[in-house]
């Protein structure tokens, strides 16, 4: 059987149709889900793709995440269910209180659209199985809001209990605390990452195919947690 | 009829470039003696009715769980009758 992979539409998501085709050149099934229907439609686990979702108005997912669709996956979010918020789906994740810190201003105030090289520090969560611990890699950056910030104690846990994913190399784009690029929960089912992994999938569009490992990792995570019988 | 005011501003430890960047243009307009610029939002809520205890508390709940993050950012408000 096939996983189910949603992904969430809302008003002004940009990159919910690049989240879907990687989830099917990974191998998964791309199930769309609509921000007003508080319905999961049976899927094994969620993305939450980047764009401006509402505008961006009031703050940066604020809105978001009193989106129908959002009262079921912060439920299934604690259950278990993997999800993965890119860009905007990340900061819906901190502002829904499902990945702790919040993303703000770049420390520039400009938006900056770049390949970017980060370092994989974790390979445990839902979501990174597939890549080696200090892999370096290559994907698409571009966000306006993406510094991510926490106070020391948070982020001293985040450190200690290895659940900072990725960290920027070679220059920090945004402001974010300890180059901090993407972090996951304690159970390692909640991924959030700055940096677009979906654009990253195929020679013709992306720098490298390096974001595909966020994906291949899910649909393997998904087999060997007995989520999907193959 | 009572209007509530919500103000909302980054807390002292967080970056705001905004701010800064109105700083800077403070700077360049020639004035002096302006240390530090803060930049935060205003709501302005109306309400029918008079502000009661409970309105009082519901209030402060959309302020800290809607209007405001509580992880960068404080919030007052203030009620004109």
């Amino acid at each position: 059987m096939t996983s189910r992979v949603g992904v969430v539409t809302f008003p002004g998501s940009l990159d919910d149709k690049d989240a879907a085709r990687a989830i099917r050149i990974a191998g998964g099934l791309a199930v769309p889900l609509w921000h007003a229907d508080a319905d999961l439609h049976s899927v094994d686990a969620i993305v939450l793709p980047g764009g401006f979702s509402y505008g961006d108005y009031l703050r940066c997912g604020a809105i978001a995440k009193f989106a129908p669709v959002m009262e079921k996956l912060v439920d299934a979010a604690n259950g278990g269910m993997p999800i993965l918020g890119i860009c905007n789906g990340f900061q819906i994740l901190t502002e829904s209180h499902l990945l702790p810190g919040a993303l703000t201003r770049n420390d520039h105030l400009h938006f900056i659209c770049r390949d970017q090289k980060l370092r994989i520090e974790n390979n445990t969560s839902a979501w990174t199985g597939d890549f080696e611990i200090g892999q370096e890699i290559l994907i698409p950056l571009k966000n306006g809001e993406g510094g991510y910030v926490a106070d020391e104690k948070t982020l001293d846990e985040l450190e200690a209990e290895g659940r900072v994913i990725a960290r920027y190399l070679d220059l920090n784009p945004n402001g974010s605390r300890r180059d901090i690029a993407g972090i996951t929960n304690a159970r390692g089912n909640v991924v959030g990452i700055m940096p677009h992994p979906e654009h990253a999938v195929e020679k013709l569009t992306g720098p490298t195919t390096d974001g595909l490992g966020f994906f291949t990792s899910l649909l393997k995570s998904l087999v060997n947690d007995g989520a999907i019988s193959v | 009829m009572a209007t509530v005011v919500v103000n909302v501003a980054l807390k002292p430890e967080i970056l705001d470039p905004q701010g800064r960047a109105v700083s800077g243009a403070l700077g360049r307009l020639g004035l002096t003696g302006i240390t530090d610029v803060r930049q935060g939002k205003q709501f302005v809520l109306t309400l029918d009715g008079e502000v009661d205890s409970a309105k009082q508390t519901e209030i402060e709940k959309i302020a800290e769980t809607l209007l405001s993050n509580p992880v960068i950012e404080d919030f007052t408000i203030e009620i004109y009758p």
